[in-house]
Protein backbone atom coordinates (compact mmCIF):
# COMPACT_ATOMS: atom_id res chain seq x y z
CA UNK A 1 0.00 0.00 0.00
CA UNK A 2 2.61 2.50 1.12
CA UNK A 3 4.96 1.17 -1.53
CA UNK A 4 2.40 1.87 -4.27
CA UNK A 5 1.71 5.27 -2.80
CA UNK A 6 5.41 6.15 -2.92
CA UNK A 7 5.68 4.69 -6.42
CA UNK A 8 2.80 6.79 -7.76
CA UNK A 9 3.48 10.06 -5.95
CA UNK A 10 7.19 9.76 -6.65
CA UNK A 11 6.52 9.24 -10.34
CA UNK A 12 4.35 12.34 -10.66
CA UNK A 13 6.86 14.51 -8.78
CA UNK A 14 9.78 13.11 -10.74
CA UNK A 15 8.05 13.64 -14.09
CA UNK A 16 7.36 17.23 -13.15
CA UNK A 17 10.97 17.76 -12.04
CA UNK A 18 12.13 16.20 -15.30
CA UNK A 19 10.01 18.54 -17.41
CA UNK A 20 11.12 21.56 -15.39
CA UNK A 21 14.78 20.65 -15.72
CA UNK A 22 14.73 19.69 -19.40
CA UNK A 23 14.33 23.21 -20.72
CA UNK A 24 16.97 24.47 -18.31
CA UNK A 25 19.51 21.88 -19.43
CA UNK A 26 18.64 22.40 -23.13
CA UNK A 27 19.53 26.09 -22.91
CA UNK A 28 22.78 25.30 -21.20
CA UNK A 29 23.66 22.55 -23.64
CA UNK A 30 23.05 24.69 -26.71
CA UNK A 31 24.08 28.19 -25.70
CA UNK A 32 26.02 27.72 -22.47
CA UNK A 33 23.60 29.88 -20.50
CA UNK A 34 22.58 28.97 -16.97
CA UNK A 35 19.27 30.77 -16.64
CA UNK A 36 18.79 31.54 -12.95
CA UNK A 37 15.42 33.19 -13.61
CA UNK A 38 14.06 29.70 -14.35
CA UNK A 39 12.03 29.39 -11.15
CA UNK A 40 10.58 32.86 -11.65
CA UNK A 41 9.39 32.01 -15.17
CA UNK A 42 7.75 28.80 -13.94
CA UNK A 43 5.96 30.63 -11.14
CA UNK A 44 4.96 33.39 -13.55
CA UNK A 45 3.30 30.82 -15.83
CA UNK A 46 1.36 29.32 -12.93
CA UNK A 47 0.30 32.70 -11.58
CA UNK A 48 -0.79 33.82 -15.07
CA UNK A 49 -2.92 30.69 -15.44
CA UNK A 50 -4.37 31.28 -11.99
CA UNK A 51 -5.09 34.95 -12.69
CA UNK A 52 -6.67 34.17 -16.06
CA UNK A 53 -9.03 31.71 -14.39
CA UNK A 54 -9.91 33.74 -11.31
CA UNK A 55 -9.82 37.30 -12.66
CA UNK A 56 -10.78 36.93 -16.34
CA UNK A 57 -12.99 33.87 -15.63
CA UNK A 58 -11.81 31.86 -18.62
CA UNK A 59 -12.06 28.07 -18.55
CA UNK A 60 -9.16 25.99 -17.28
CA UNK A 61 -7.84 25.03 -20.73
CA UNK A 62 -7.63 28.65 -21.89
CA UNK A 63 -6.12 29.55 -18.53
CA UNK A 64 -3.40 26.95 -18.94
CA UNK A 65 -2.71 28.16 -22.49
CA UNK A 66 -2.42 31.75 -21.30
CA UNK A 67 0.04 30.59 -18.64
CA UNK A 68 2.23 28.86 -21.23
CA UNK A 69 2.02 31.88 -23.55
CA UNK A 70 3.12 34.23 -20.76
CA UNK A 71 6.08 31.95 -20.01
CA UNK A 72 7.03 32.03 -23.70
CA UNK A 73 6.99 35.83 -23.70
CA UNK A 74 9.00 35.88 -20.46
CA UNK A 75 11.58 33.51 -21.94
CA UNK A 76 12.01 35.76 -24.99
CA UNK A 77 12.25 38.79 -22.73
CA UNK A 78 14.96 37.04 -20.71
CA UNK A 79 16.90 36.28 -23.85
CA UNK A 80 16.57 39.62 -25.63
CA UNK A 81 16.70 41.96 -22.64
CA UNK A 82 19.25 40.24 -20.41
CA UNK A 83 21.20 37.38 -21.96
CA UNK A 84 21.84 38.71 -25.46
CA UNK A 85 23.02 42.20 -24.38
CA UNK A 86 25.52 40.58 -22.01
CA UNK A 87 26.76 38.14 -24.64
CA UNK A 88 27.16 40.89 -27.21
CA UNK A 89 28.68 43.43 -24.84
CA UNK A 90 32.19 44.50 -25.74
CA UNK A 91 32.87 45.88 -22.30
CA UNK A 92 32.59 42.54 -20.53
CA UNK A 93 35.60 40.25 -21.04
CA UNK A 94 34.63 36.92 -22.58
CA UNK A 95 35.81 34.79 -19.68
CA UNK A 96 33.56 36.74 -17.32
CA UNK A 97 30.38 36.58 -19.40
CA UNK A 98 29.27 33.45 -17.61
CA UNK A 99 29.14 35.14 -14.22
CA UNK A 100 27.43 38.19 -15.72
CA UNK A 101 24.75 36.01 -17.27
CA UNK A 102 24.32 34.28 -13.90
CA UNK A 103 24.04 37.55 -11.99
CA UNK A 104 21.89 39.17 -14.67
CA UNK A 105 19.35 36.35 -14.89
CA UNK A 106 19.33 36.09 -11.11
CA UNK A 107 18.39 39.78 -10.81
CA UNK A 108 15.86 39.38 -13.60
CA UNK A 109 14.30 36.48 -11.69
CA UNK A 110 14.10 38.59 -8.53
CA UNK A 111 12.41 41.37 -10.52
CA UNK A 112 9.76 38.96 -11.84
CA UNK A 113 9.29 37.50 -8.36
CA UNK A 114 8.82 40.92 -6.77
CA UNK A 115 6.35 42.00 -9.45
CA UNK A 116 4.31 38.86 -8.85
CA UNK A 117 4.39 39.52 -5.11
CA UNK A 118 3.36 43.13 -5.69
CA UNK A 119 0.42 42.47 -7.98
CA UNK A 120 -0.77 39.11 -6.72
CA UNK A 121 0.58 39.03 -3.09
CA UNK A 122 2.80 36.36 -1.60
CA UNK A 123 -0.07 33.96 -0.94
CA UNK A 124 0.13 30.48 -2.35
CA UNK A 125 -2.02 30.00 -5.44
CA UNK A 126 -3.42 26.76 -6.74
CA UNK A 127 -4.45 26.65 -10.37
CA UNK A 128 -7.77 24.84 -10.90
CA UNK A 129 -6.89 21.42 -12.31
CA UNK A 130 -8.02 20.61 -15.83
CA UNK A 131 -9.20 17.19 -14.73
CA UNK A 132 -10.79 16.84 -11.32
CA UNK A 133 -11.72 13.91 -9.17
CA UNK A 134 -9.99 10.98 -7.54
CA UNK A 135 -9.29 7.52 -8.88
CA UNK A 136 -8.37 4.30 -7.13
CA UNK A 137 -5.15 2.67 -8.35
CA UNK A 138 -4.27 -0.61 -6.61
CA UNK A 139 -5.86 0.62 -3.41
CA UNK A 140 -4.22 4.04 -3.50
CA UNK A 141 -6.57 6.99 -3.80
CA UNK A 142 -4.89 9.18 -6.41
CA UNK A 143 -6.16 12.51 -7.72
CA UNK A 144 -6.80 12.26 -11.46
CA UNK A 145 -4.89 15.51 -11.74
CA UNK A 146 -1.74 13.77 -10.51
CA UNK A 147 -2.01 11.19 -13.28
CA UNK A 148 -2.74 13.93 -15.78
CA UNK A 149 0.42 15.76 -14.66
CA UNK A 150 2.57 12.67 -15.06
CA UNK A 151 1.07 11.84 -18.47
CA UNK A 152 1.46 15.37 -19.85
CA UNK A 153 5.06 15.58 -18.61
CA UNK A 154 5.98 12.30 -20.27
CA UNK A 155 4.15 13.26 -23.50
CA UNK A 156 5.88 16.64 -23.74
CA UNK A 157 9.29 15.11 -23.11
CA UNK A 158 8.59 12.47 -25.77
CA UNK A 159 7.51 15.17 -28.22
CA UNK A 160 10.69 17.09 -27.50
CA UNK A 161 12.73 13.97 -28.12
CA UNK A 162 10.95 13.44 -31.45
CA UNK A 163 11.49 17.04 -32.41
CA UNK A 164 15.18 17.06 -31.59
CA UNK A 165 15.90 13.77 -33.30
CA UNK A 166 13.47 13.74 -36.22
CA UNK A 167 12.93 17.28 -37.50
CA UNK A 168 15.30 19.56 -39.35
CA UNK A 169 15.08 22.36 -36.80
CA UNK A 170 15.62 19.90 -33.97
CA UNK A 171 18.69 18.44 -35.63
CA UNK A 172 20.10 21.93 -36.07
CA UNK A 173 19.60 22.53 -32.34
CA UNK A 174 21.33 19.25 -31.54
CA UNK A 175 24.20 20.12 -33.86
CA UNK A 176 24.58 23.53 -32.25
CA UNK A 177 24.96 21.89 -28.85
CA UNK A 178 27.71 19.66 -30.20
CA UNK A 179 29.70 22.15 -32.25
CA UNK A 180 28.48 25.74 -32.69
CA UNK A 181 31.24 26.66 -35.11
CA UNK A 182 30.53 23.66 -37.30
CA UNK A 183 26.88 24.69 -37.52
CA UNK A 184 27.82 28.20 -38.66
CA UNK A 185 30.16 26.76 -41.27
CA UNK A 186 27.26 24.74 -42.66
CA UNK A 187 25.43 28.01 -43.28
CA UNK A 188 22.95 27.86 -40.41
CA UNK A 189 22.29 31.04 -38.48
CA UNK A 190 23.35 30.41 -34.88
CA UNK A 191 21.26 33.37 -33.71
CA UNK A 192 18.03 31.90 -35.02
CA UNK A 193 18.84 28.52 -33.46
CA UNK A 194 19.16 30.28 -30.10
CA UNK A 195 15.77 31.92 -30.63
CA UNK A 196 14.24 28.50 -31.35
CA UNK A 197 15.85 27.05 -28.22
CA UNK A 198 14.55 29.87 -26.06
CA UNK A 199 11.09 29.36 -27.54
CA UNK A 200 11.22 25.64 -26.70
CA UNK A 201 12.49 26.57 -23.25
CA UNK A 202 9.65 29.02 -22.69
CA UNK A 203 7.01 26.45 -23.64
CA UNK A 204 8.59 23.73 -21.49
CA UNK A 205 8.96 26.02 -18.47
CA UNK A 206 5.40 27.28 -19.01
CA UNK A 207 3.88 23.81 -19.10
CA UNK A 208 5.94 22.73 -16.09
CA UNK A 209 4.91 25.86 -14.21
CA UNK A 210 1.19 25.51 -14.93
CA UNK A 211 1.25 21.80 -14.00
CA UNK A 212 3.11 22.62 -10.81
CA UNK A 213 0.48 25.23 -10.02
CA UNK A 214 -2.26 22.63 -10.44
CA UNK A 215 -0.44 19.86 -8.61
CA UNK A 216 1.24 21.54 -5.63
CA UNK A 217 0.40 25.25 -5.92
CA UNK A 218 2.96 28.03 -6.15
CA UNK A 219 3.77 31.30 -4.45
CA UNK A 220 6.43 33.89 -5.11
CA UNK A 221 8.47 32.18 -2.38
CA UNK A 222 8.83 29.05 -4.53
CA UNK A 223 11.02 30.91 -7.06
CA UNK A 224 14.34 30.29 -5.29
CA UNK A 225 13.78 26.63 -4.39
CA UNK A 226 12.52 25.89 -7.94
CA UNK A 227 15.63 27.35 -9.53
CA UNK A 228 17.84 25.57 -7.02
CA UNK A 229 16.18 22.20 -7.62
CA UNK A 230 16.40 22.55 -11.41
CA UNK A 231 20.05 23.55 -11.04
CA UNK A 232 20.88 20.58 -8.81
CA UNK A 233 19.01 18.09 -10.99
CA UNK A 234 20.82 19.35 -14.05
CA UNK A 235 24.24 19.24 -12.39
CA UNK A 236 23.53 15.80 -10.95
CA UNK A 237 22.65 14.54 -14.41
CA UNK A 238 25.54 16.30 -16.09
CA UNK A 239 25.28 19.84 -17.42
CA UNK A 240 23.83 19.92 -20.91
CA UNK A 241 22.90 16.25 -21.01
CA UNK A 242 19.11 15.95 -21.41
CA UNK A 243 18.97 12.21 -20.73
CA UNK A 244 21.21 12.69 -17.70
CA UNK A 245 18.86 15.24 -16.23
CA UNK A 246 15.86 12.96 -16.85
CA UNK A 247 17.54 10.20 -14.84
CA UNK A 248 18.60 12.70 -12.18
CA UNK A 249 15.04 14.06 -11.94
CA UNK A 250 13.71 10.59 -11.14
CA UNK A 251 16.51 9.88 -8.66
CA UNK A 252 15.86 13.16 -6.83
CA UNK A 253 12.05 12.85 -7.07
CA UNK A 254 11.95 9.34 -5.62
CA UNK A 255 14.60 10.07 -3.01
CA UNK A 256 12.55 13.04 -1.77
CA UNK A 257 9.29 11.10 -1.78
CA UNK A 258 10.87 8.15 0.05
CA UNK A 259 12.33 10.43 2.69
CA UNK A 260 9.08 12.32 3.12
CA UNK A 261 7.02 9.13 3.56
CA UNK A 262 9.45 6.93 5.47
CA UNK A 263 11.39 9.36 7.65
CA UNK A 264 9.80 12.79 7.93
CA UNK A 265 8.69 15.50 5.53
CA UNK A 266 11.03 17.88 7.40
CA UNK A 267 14.08 15.97 6.11
CA UNK A 268 12.69 15.80 2.56
CA UNK A 269 15.50 17.53 0.67
CA UNK A 270 18.49 16.43 2.77
CA UNK A 271 19.31 13.00 1.20
CA UNK A 272 19.13 14.50 -2.29
CA UNK A 273 21.57 17.24 -1.28
CA UNK A 274 23.94 14.70 0.28
CA UNK A 275 23.78 12.61 -2.87
CA UNK A 276 24.55 15.69 -4.92
CA UNK A 277 27.62 16.48 -2.82
CA UNK A 278 28.78 12.86 -3.07
CA UNK A 279 28.36 12.84 -6.86
CA UNK A 280 30.17 16.16 -7.18
CA UNK A 281 33.04 14.73 -5.20
CA UNK A 282 33.38 11.43 -7.05
CA UNK A 283 32.20 12.45 -10.50
CA UNK A 284 32.18 16.25 -10.86
CA UNK A 285 30.82 16.14 -14.41
CA UNK A 286 27.58 14.53 -13.21
CA UNK A 287 26.03 11.17 -14.07
CA UNK A 288 26.08 11.45 -17.87
CA UNK A 289 28.07 14.64 -18.36
CA UNK A 290 31.04 14.94 -20.63
CA UNK A 291 33.86 17.36 -20.08
CA UNK B 1 51.79 49.32 -2.65
CA UNK B 2 54.00 52.42 -2.54
CA UNK B 3 52.07 54.03 -5.35
CA UNK B 4 48.85 53.46 -3.56
CA UNK B 5 49.67 55.92 -0.79
CA UNK B 6 50.17 58.64 -3.38
CA UNK B 7 47.12 57.71 -5.45
CA UNK B 8 43.88 59.62 -5.46
CA UNK B 9 41.99 56.53 -4.34
CA UNK B 10 43.96 56.51 -1.09
CA UNK B 11 43.18 60.12 -0.25
CA UNK B 12 39.54 59.75 -1.19
CA UNK B 13 39.22 56.62 0.99
CA UNK B 14 41.04 58.32 3.87
CA UNK B 15 38.74 61.33 3.64
CA UNK B 16 35.65 59.13 3.48
CA UNK B 17 36.70 57.15 6.56
CA UNK B 18 37.48 60.32 8.51
CA UNK B 19 34.15 61.89 7.61
CA UNK B 20 32.35 58.63 8.36
CA UNK B 21 33.96 58.37 11.79
CA UNK B 22 32.58 61.76 12.81
CA UNK B 23 29.01 60.84 11.86
CA UNK B 24 27.87 59.79 15.38
CA UNK B 25 28.39 63.41 16.48
CA UNK B 26 25.56 64.76 14.39
CA UNK B 27 23.30 62.10 12.90
CA UNK B 28 20.51 60.15 14.60
CA UNK B 29 20.78 56.66 16.04
CA UNK B 30 18.55 55.41 13.27
CA UNK B 31 21.03 56.36 10.54
CA UNK B 32 23.89 54.95 12.60
CA UNK B 33 22.09 51.63 13.01
CA UNK B 34 21.51 51.43 9.28
CA UNK B 35 25.14 52.18 8.46
CA UNK B 36 26.38 49.71 11.09
CA UNK B 37 24.58 46.89 9.29
CA UNK B 38 25.77 48.26 5.94
CA UNK B 39 29.42 48.19 7.09
CA UNK B 40 29.21 44.56 8.16
CA UNK B 41 27.63 43.81 4.81
CA UNK B 42 30.49 45.66 3.18
CA UNK B 43 32.92 43.16 4.72
CA UNK B 44 30.82 40.26 3.39
CA UNK B 45 30.97 41.75 -0.09
CA UNK B 46 34.70 42.48 0.08
CA UNK B 47 35.53 38.93 1.16
CA UNK B 48 33.40 37.64 -1.67
CA UNK B 49 35.17 39.86 -4.15
CA UNK B 50 38.57 38.51 -3.08
CA UNK B 51 37.37 35.06 -4.07
CA UNK B 52 35.53 36.01 -7.25
CA UNK B 53 37.37 39.03 -8.58
CA UNK B 54 40.82 37.62 -7.97
CA UNK B 55 40.62 33.85 -7.72
CA UNK B 56 37.89 33.80 -10.39
CA UNK B 57 35.72 31.44 -8.37
CA UNK B 58 32.00 32.17 -8.14
CA UNK B 59 31.03 31.45 -4.59
CA UNK B 60 27.24 31.18 -4.51
CA UNK B 61 27.36 30.43 -0.84
CA UNK B 62 28.90 33.40 0.94
CA UNK B 63 26.20 32.90 3.53
CA UNK B 64 27.54 29.43 4.34
CA UNK B 65 30.70 31.01 5.73
CA UNK B 66 28.81 33.95 7.24
CA UNK B 67 26.20 31.65 8.77
CA UNK B 68 28.72 29.25 10.30
CA UNK B 69 30.55 32.16 11.93
CA UNK B 70 27.37 33.80 13.12
CA UNK B 71 25.70 30.68 14.47
CA UNK B 72 28.84 29.28 16.12
CA UNK B 73 29.34 32.52 18.00
CA UNK B 74 25.65 32.76 18.83
CA UNK B 75 25.25 29.18 20.05
CA UNK B 76 28.38 29.32 22.22
CA UNK B 77 27.11 32.49 23.83
CA UNK B 78 23.58 31.18 24.20
CA UNK B 79 24.51 27.72 25.55
CA UNK B 80 27.62 28.35 27.59
CA UNK B 81 27.47 32.07 28.22
CA UNK B 82 31.10 32.55 27.20
CA UNK B 83 32.28 36.11 26.78
CA UNK B 84 31.30 37.96 23.63
CA UNK B 85 34.83 38.39 22.31
CA UNK B 86 35.77 34.75 22.83
CA UNK B 87 32.61 33.73 20.98
CA UNK B 88 33.37 36.07 18.09
CA UNK B 89 36.91 34.72 17.72
CA UNK B 90 35.68 31.13 17.89
CA UNK B 91 32.97 31.95 15.34
CA UNK B 92 35.56 33.29 12.92
CA UNK B 93 37.72 30.19 13.46
CA UNK B 94 34.73 27.93 12.86
CA UNK B 95 34.11 29.76 9.58
CA UNK B 96 37.74 29.18 8.59
CA UNK B 97 37.40 25.47 9.30
CA UNK B 98 34.09 25.38 7.39
CA UNK B 99 35.70 27.24 4.50
CA UNK B 100 38.55 24.76 4.46
CA UNK B 101 36.19 21.77 4.47
CA UNK B 102 34.09 23.33 1.71
CA UNK B 103 37.06 24.41 -0.38
CA UNK B 104 38.78 21.04 -0.49
CA UNK B 105 36.11 19.25 -2.54
CA UNK B 106 34.83 22.42 -4.19
CA UNK B 107 38.16 23.46 -5.67
CA UNK B 108 38.40 20.16 -7.53
CA UNK B 109 35.67 21.47 -9.81
CA UNK B 110 35.36 24.71 -11.73
CA UNK B 111 32.84 27.23 -12.96
CA UNK B 112 29.18 26.33 -12.51
CA UNK B 113 30.05 23.16 -10.61
CA UNK B 114 31.96 25.12 -8.02
CA UNK B 115 29.03 27.53 -7.79
CA UNK B 116 26.62 24.69 -7.21
CA UNK B 117 28.76 23.02 -4.54
CA UNK B 118 28.82 26.25 -2.58
CA UNK B 119 25.07 26.71 -3.12
CA UNK B 120 24.40 23.21 -1.80
CA UNK B 121 26.49 24.02 1.26
CA UNK B 122 24.09 26.86 2.08
CA UNK B 123 21.03 24.65 1.60
CA UNK B 124 22.56 22.01 3.89
CA UNK B 125 23.35 24.57 6.57
CA UNK B 126 19.79 25.86 6.32
CA UNK B 127 18.38 22.34 6.72
CA UNK B 128 20.76 21.66 9.57
CA UNK B 129 19.60 24.76 11.42
CA UNK B 130 15.94 23.83 11.01
CA UNK B 131 16.47 20.18 11.98
CA UNK B 132 18.52 20.91 15.09
CA UNK B 133 16.08 23.54 16.26
CA UNK B 134 16.77 22.84 19.97
CA UNK B 135 20.29 24.11 19.57
CA UNK B 136 19.89 26.70 16.86
CA UNK B 137 16.45 28.14 17.50
CA UNK B 138 15.26 26.75 14.16
CA UNK B 139 13.22 28.98 11.92
CA UNK B 140 12.35 31.40 14.69
CA UNK B 141 15.97 32.34 15.30
CA UNK B 142 18.46 32.17 18.09
CA UNK B 143 18.31 34.67 20.91
CA UNK B 144 21.69 35.90 22.03
CA UNK B 145 21.88 37.10 25.63
CA UNK B 146 24.92 39.36 25.30
CA UNK B 147 25.54 42.29 22.99
CA UNK B 148 28.78 44.15 22.27
CA UNK B 149 27.37 47.48 23.35
CA UNK B 150 23.99 49.13 23.66
CA UNK B 151 25.29 52.50 22.52
CA UNK B 152 24.55 53.17 18.84
CA UNK B 153 27.69 55.31 18.47
CA UNK B 154 30.01 52.62 19.89
CA UNK B 155 28.46 49.95 17.70
CA UNK B 156 28.88 52.21 14.73
CA UNK B 157 32.54 52.89 15.47
CA UNK B 158 33.25 49.18 15.96
CA UNK B 159 31.62 48.41 12.61
CA UNK B 160 33.43 51.23 10.84
CA UNK B 161 36.78 50.29 12.38
CA UNK B 162 36.26 46.65 11.54
CA UNK B 163 35.34 47.46 7.95
CA UNK B 164 38.31 49.78 7.54
CA UNK B 165 40.81 47.25 8.92
CA UNK B 166 39.29 44.46 6.79
CA UNK B 167 39.41 46.71 3.74
CA UNK B 168 43.10 47.52 4.33
CA UNK B 169 44.02 43.85 4.77
CA UNK B 170 41.89 42.57 1.87
CA UNK B 171 42.93 45.37 -0.48
CA UNK B 172 46.57 44.99 0.51
CA UNK B 173 46.35 41.26 -0.09
CA UNK B 174 44.73 41.77 -3.48
CA UNK B 175 47.51 44.14 -4.58
CA UNK B 176 50.29 41.94 -3.21
CA UNK B 177 52.13 39.28 -5.23
CA UNK B 178 49.67 36.73 -3.81
CA UNK B 179 46.81 38.75 -5.31
CA UNK B 180 48.56 38.79 -8.67
CA UNK B 181 49.05 35.03 -8.62
CA UNK B 182 45.38 34.63 -7.70
CA UNK B 183 44.35 36.86 -10.56
CA UNK B 184 46.55 34.92 -12.96
CA UNK B 185 45.18 31.57 -11.81
CA UNK B 186 41.64 32.91 -12.15
CA UNK B 187 42.19 34.02 -15.73
CA UNK B 188 44.36 31.22 -17.06
CA UNK B 189 44.90 28.42 -14.56
CA UNK B 190 46.97 26.28 -16.92
CA UNK B 191 49.45 28.99 -17.74
CA UNK B 192 49.69 30.12 -14.12
CA UNK B 193 50.37 26.54 -13.12
CA UNK B 194 52.96 26.19 -15.88
CA UNK B 195 54.78 29.23 -14.48
CA UNK B 196 55.30 27.23 -11.32
CA UNK B 197 52.66 28.66 -9.01
CA UNK B 198 50.70 26.31 -6.83
CA UNK B 199 47.20 27.36 -7.86
CA UNK B 200 45.31 25.15 -5.44
CA UNK B 201 47.32 26.42 -2.49
CA UNK B 202 46.73 30.04 -3.46
CA UNK B 203 43.03 29.52 -4.02
CA UNK B 204 42.73 27.65 -0.76
CA UNK B 205 44.43 30.55 0.99
CA UNK B 206 42.02 33.00 -0.66
CA UNK B 207 39.10 30.85 0.45
CA UNK B 208 40.37 30.72 4.02
CA UNK B 209 40.95 34.48 4.17
CA UNK B 210 37.51 35.08 2.69
CA UNK B 211 36.01 32.67 5.22
CA UNK B 212 37.80 34.33 8.13
CA UNK B 213 36.46 37.80 7.35
CA UNK B 214 32.98 36.56 6.45
CA UNK B 215 32.74 34.57 9.68
CA UNK B 216 34.13 37.38 11.81
CA UNK B 217 31.72 39.85 10.28
CA UNK B 218 28.82 37.43 10.66
CA UNK B 219 29.66 36.90 14.34
CA UNK B 220 29.90 40.64 14.96
CA UNK B 221 26.61 41.17 13.17
CA UNK B 222 24.67 38.73 15.37
CA UNK B 223 26.07 40.34 18.50
CA UNK B 224 24.88 43.65 17.14
CA UNK B 225 21.40 42.33 16.31
CA UNK B 226 21.18 40.25 19.49
CA UNK B 227 19.68 37.46 17.42
CA UNK B 228 20.71 35.06 14.68
CA UNK B 229 18.17 33.80 12.18
CA UNK B 230 18.19 32.04 8.85
CA UNK B 231 16.61 35.09 7.21
CA UNK B 232 19.39 37.48 8.26
CA UNK B 233 22.63 35.49 7.91
CA UNK B 234 22.03 32.23 6.02
CA UNK B 235 19.24 32.59 3.47
CA UNK B 236 20.20 32.47 -0.20
CA UNK B 237 18.59 35.88 -0.63
CA UNK B 238 21.25 37.33 1.69
CA UNK B 239 23.95 35.66 -0.37
CA UNK B 240 22.45 37.11 -3.53
CA UNK B 241 22.57 40.55 -1.96
CA UNK B 242 26.26 40.09 -1.16
CA UNK B 243 27.02 39.02 -4.73
CA UNK B 244 24.99 41.87 -6.22
CA UNK B 245 26.75 44.34 -3.92
CA UNK B 246 30.18 43.18 -5.07
CA UNK B 247 29.33 43.20 -8.78
CA UNK B 248 27.51 46.51 -8.47
CA UNK B 249 30.40 48.23 -6.70
CA UNK B 250 32.86 46.92 -9.21
CA UNK B 251 34.39 43.50 -9.18
CA UNK B 252 38.11 43.11 -8.68
CA UNK B 253 38.30 46.39 -6.76
CA UNK B 254 37.61 45.08 -3.20
CA UNK B 255 36.82 48.62 -2.02
CA UNK B 256 34.02 48.92 -4.55
CA UNK B 257 32.32 45.90 -2.99
CA UNK B 258 31.95 47.79 0.29
CA UNK B 259 30.59 50.76 -1.63
CA UNK B 260 28.04 48.53 -3.37
CA UNK B 261 26.94 46.99 -0.08
CA UNK B 262 26.43 50.36 1.57
CA UNK B 263 24.49 51.53 -1.49
CA UNK B 264 22.24 48.45 -1.46
CA UNK B 265 21.39 48.72 2.24
CA UNK B 266 20.85 52.48 2.20
CA UNK B 267 18.87 52.39 -1.07
CA UNK B 268 16.71 49.60 0.33
CA UNK B 269 15.94 51.78 3.34
CA UNK B 270 15.22 54.90 1.29
CA UNK B 271 12.80 52.93 -0.86
CA UNK B 272 10.98 51.53 2.13
CA UNK B 273 7.99 53.89 1.54
CA UNK B 274 7.45 52.17 -1.82
CA UNK B 275 6.72 49.01 0.16
CA UNK B 276 7.05 45.77 -1.70
CA UNK B 277 8.46 47.47 -4.78
CA UNK B 278 11.72 48.33 -2.97
CA UNK B 279 13.47 45.07 -3.86
CA UNK B 280 12.17 45.34 -7.40
CA UNK B 281 13.65 48.80 -7.86
CA UNK B 282 17.00 47.85 -6.33
CA UNK B 283 17.27 44.75 -8.55
CA UNK B 284 16.32 46.77 -11.62
CA UNK B 285 19.00 49.35 -10.90
CA UNK B 286 21.52 46.58 -10.27
CA UNK B 287 20.61 44.86 -13.55
CA UNK B 288 20.93 48.12 -15.48
CA UNK B 289 24.34 48.79 -13.92
CA UNK B 290 25.48 45.30 -14.86
CA UNK B 291 24.24 45.71 -18.43
CA UNK B 292 25.53 49.23 -19.07
CA UNK B 293 28.41 49.71 -16.60
CA UNK B 294 29.77 46.20 -16.19
CA UNK B 295 32.72 47.50 -14.21
CA UNK B 296 30.49 48.79 -11.45
CA UNK B 297 30.58 52.11 -9.58
CA UNK B 298 34.22 52.11 -8.60
CA UNK B 299 35.36 50.50 -11.85
CA UNK B 300 33.60 53.24 -13.85
CA UNK B 301 35.00 55.98 -11.60
CA UNK B 302 38.55 54.61 -11.79
CA UNK B 303 38.59 54.16 -15.56
CA UNK B 304 37.16 57.66 -15.94
CA UNK B 305 39.89 59.02 -13.67
CA UNK B 306 42.55 57.20 -15.68
CA UNK B 307 41.30 58.64 -18.94
CA UNK B 308 41.04 62.28 -17.88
Amino acid sequence: MLAFQILIDGFAISALYALGATGFTLIFGVSGVLNLSHGAIMVLAAVAAWAAASVLHVDTYTGALIGVAVALVAAFATYFAVVQPIQKSTRIPNEEKEIFVLTGTLLWGIMIQELIAYFFTNNAKTVLPIIEGVIDILGVRTPRNEIFTAVVCCLVIALLWLMVNRTRTGKAVLAASMNPRGVTLLGLELGSIYVVVWAIYGILAGIAGVLLGMFLGVSSYSVGPLTASAFSIVVLGGLGSVSGSLIAAFVVGYLETLTAYLISPAYRTIPALLLLVAVMYVRPQGLLGRR
Amino acid sequence: MGDFFKSRLFFVSLAVVIIASTLPLYVSGYVLGLLTVAYYFGVFAMSWDLLFGFAGEVNFGPTFLIGVGAYTAGILNNQYGWSVYLCIVLGALAAVVAGFVLALPALRVRGPYFGLTTLVAVLMLQNFIVVFADLTGGEIGLTIPDVISIDAGVNYWIALGFMTISAIILYGLSQSPIGLVLQASGQDPIQAGALGFNIVKHKLAAFVVSAFFSGLSGALLVFYFGTASVGTVVDIAVGVQVIVAAVLGGRRTVLGAALGAIFLIVAGEFLRPTGELATFIVSTVALLVILFFPNGFLGAALSHGARS
